[in-house]
């Protein structure tokens, strides 16, 4: 038993069941973060732990006491919004005193703690200001300040950042985690960013569909996702997904790959996998960063494989070029070390290493091996 | 570097420097517009005429109006009238002048008013930040409530009151006012707090705050605007009330309103015009007054209440 558990939880709106049966145990001090498309029943899991919204079936328990039936008041949890929801009408110094006041807190006990926590969060200067004359940045600090007075069991945070602009949003994603590991408080974290989800957390939930798609560390999920939603979901640029077949190279089972102009390359798969599935049509996933120039390739690999292709496109990002081939009827992308010369046309040496590979069933979506 | 562009550039394009100018650009130019204020001011003394009218009139003595000098300004300058219409003219069969009625109409409109804004506050919370069931059937009730004719319930009405035994008294008129009135001051806050952030309201709920201070210390203090627009709106329509104040009321509680139109029917001898004037101005004054004070937040309230809502 966790200190967060959620047993077989689910949330119907009428005939329409928005969260399917879900079990996911938090351990204290995690930092779950819960991550999906808009849509994937994530907000709506939140909201039901923090008591916003009733549990369908099933329970949600907080260090082994149900929460079915208790006021979000009392369950010790404190949550941040997406809009930040501070009361327009008081100042950040009320803002943050507004939750003590309610749970009858003395007032010198409240000063205490809101001087301690403005410290923390740096707004000592801006107790007497009121939301409006806010910048965002500043909005979400006070946010967070209303929530850590309250010494919470469970911190919730409901896309707290998507409000920020791009810097900011790396800067207080930061200070979020510093916070966790300051505090150690255990923390459900929604977002649709999939970067945040794999830099914040110590566990993830890849949601879709009102289905967890899979629970796992941050590592786990990106390197052996569970099925093409989480494979194509994580990842910046995303995982590439395309057809092949399984076909014997020099006796090894290996995944035969169109190429643009219809000649066909053999990828042998690593560690002899996919045996037996002779003829079989599958998925191949490839990450970007395991698709590269010979140079650049993992030499600690011994499964890296030269497929030449034609270039379709270059993407310099600074520090890394993505170029663009053409596999299995789809855009490949692959990671290439910045001063590697190449250009659109060229027949050029992709490097691929087979060891990242991974294989999805094309009727199922689940993953093979 | 990037090179910032030059205003030359942003302007290029506008206007056409070729075109040779008018010869007399200045009165051309202004045409329009003089004509415009000339009309608007000719509008405004229009409308304005019948206040001119009146406090003139109500300025003077009876001999100068019945001179037929009605448009004049007052030759011998008198507040009698004014006194005569608050104190000591005859309204119905006693000669107590407007004063216990225009009591009356203040002590039917200040709790009418109160409670029917602070009923619909609630019943807007209510309706948009704490969803039951039949909620929208509720609120169409209330909507539809608004645009029953007065006069339909007039009989219905008279029987209630005469039940509850609160006929032909103040508080009889207060309830009245108070049932027609929630109708549009829900109306009003149901719109204003549909577009009151919900966040705000789960907030508070983590916070631990109950359901009445989420109202008190939560959406009362962002509902300036929206209240004065509906204290504006149920001030005029209860203090303007002349039917319900005419069927449900006795002597003794009759509203302002009634009371003018029993000064003004009351024929001993003469008709007393300048009287008549005063009273009438005494009617009008609390409205303008609630107006002058509250209006330009009228109009910022309506705003505020239509764009976001």
């Amino acid at each position: 038993m966790g200190f967060l558990d959620i047993k077989q939880a689910t949330k119907s709106y009428g005939a329409v069941k928005v969260l399917h049966e879900t079990d996911i145990s938090v351990e204290e001090g995690e930092f779950l973060v819960l991550v999906g498309p808009s849509g994937c029943g994530k907000s709506t899991l939140l909201n039901m732990i923090a008591g916003l919204e009733d549990v369908t079936s099933g329970d949600i328990a907080i260090k082994g006491r149900s929460m079915l039936g208790v006021k979000p008041a009392d369950r010790n949890i404190a949550m941040v919004f997406q809009s930040y929801a501070l009361y327009p009408n008081m100042t950040v110094r009320g803002n943050i005193s507004f939750g003590m006041e309610m749970h009858g807190l003395a007032k010198p006990e409240r000063e205490k703690k809101i001087e301690a926590v403005a410290e923390l969060l740096q707004i000592t200067q801006l107790l007497d200001r009121k939301p409006g004359q806010l910048s965002g940045g500043q909005r979400q600090r006070v946010a967070m300040g209303r929530a850590l007075t309250r010494d919470p069991d469970v911190f919730l945070f409901d896309e707290p950042l998507s409000n920020l602009d791009a810097k900011l949003r790396v800067d207080m994603r930061t200070e979020i985690k510093k916070l966790h590991h300051k505090l150690g408080t255990t923390i459900v974290y929604v977002t649709h960013d999939q970067i945040e989800a794999l830099t914040l957390s110590t566990r993830i939930a890849v949601m879709y569909g009102g289905h967890v798609q899979q629970l796992g560390t941050p590592k786990e999920v990106y390197d052996n996702p569970a099925n093409m939603f989480v494979a194509g979901f994580m990842g910046s640029p995303s995982m590439n997904l395309f057809p092949a077949k399984v076909a014997q190279a020099n006796g090894a089972p290996a995944a035969e790959v169109t190429l643009r102009n219809g000649e066909t390359a053999l990828l042998p798969f690593a560690g002899g996998s996919m045996a037996g599935h002779d003829g079989r049509d599958i998925i191949l996933g490839i990450r970007p960063e395991a698709i590269t120039d010979r140079d650049g390739a993992d030499r600690n690999s011994n499964a890296v494989h030269m497929i030449e292709a034609t270039v379709e496109l270059t993407e310099p990002a600074g520090s890394d070029t993505f170029v663009v081939t053409h596999m299995g009827g789809r855009d490949i992308t692959g990671r290439f070390r910045a001063d590697v010369q190449v250009e659109a046309g060229d027949r050029f040496p992709f490097a691929i290493n087979m060891e990242k590979a991974v294989v999805f069933d094309p009727e199922t979506e689940a993953r093979v091996a | 570097m990037a090179t910032a562009p030059t205003s030359r550039f942003i302007t290029a394009g506008t206007g056409d420097p070729t075109q040779p100018r008018a010869k007399g650009p200045r009165l051309s130019a202004h045409l329009p517009r003089v004509i415009l204020y000339a009309l608007l001011t000719l509008f405004c003394i229009y409308y304005l005429l019948p206040l001119y009218v009146m406090v003139a009139n109500s300025l003077k003595p009876l001999s100068e109006i019945t001179a037929g000098g009605m448009m004049a300004l007052p030759d011998a300058w008198t507040l009698a009238p004014w006194q005569s219409a608050w104190s000591t003219a005859q309204i119905g069969v006693e000669a107590t002048g407007l004063r216990p009625y225009f009591i009356n109409s203040l002590v039917m409109v200040i709790p009418a008013v109160a409670i029917s804004t602070i009923l619909g506050a609630l019943n807007g919370y209510v309706l948009t930040k704490w969803h039951f069931r039949g909620a929208t059937l509720i609120f169409g009730l209330l909507l539809f409530g608004c645009f029953i004719p007065f006069q339909m319930v007039l009989i219905p009405m008279a029987r209630m009151l005469g039940l509850m035994g609160l006929s032909g008294t103040v508080p009889g008129l207060i309830f009245v006012h108070l049932v027609y009135g929630i109708g549009f001051s829900t109306l009003y806050f149901r719109n204003y707090y549909a577009a009151f952030p919900t966040e705000l309201v789960r907030a508070a709920q983590i916070d631990g705050a109950g359901f009445f201070r989420i109202f008190w210390r939560i959406l009362l203090p962002s509902s300036g605007p929206i209240a004065v627009v509906c204290i504006i709106w149920q001030f005029t329509n209860i203090w303007n009330d002349f039917l319900f104040g005419a069927s449900f009321a006795d002597f003794d509680s009759q509203p302002m309103t009634v009371a003018l139109n029993n000064l003004v029917n009351s024929s001993t001898g003469v008709k007393e015009y300048n009287v008549h004037f005063a009273g009438a101005l005494m009617a009008a004054a609390p409205t303008l007054l609630v107006y002058i004070v509250a209006g330009r937040f009228f109009v910022r309230g309506l705003m505020a209440g239509s764009v976001k809502g």
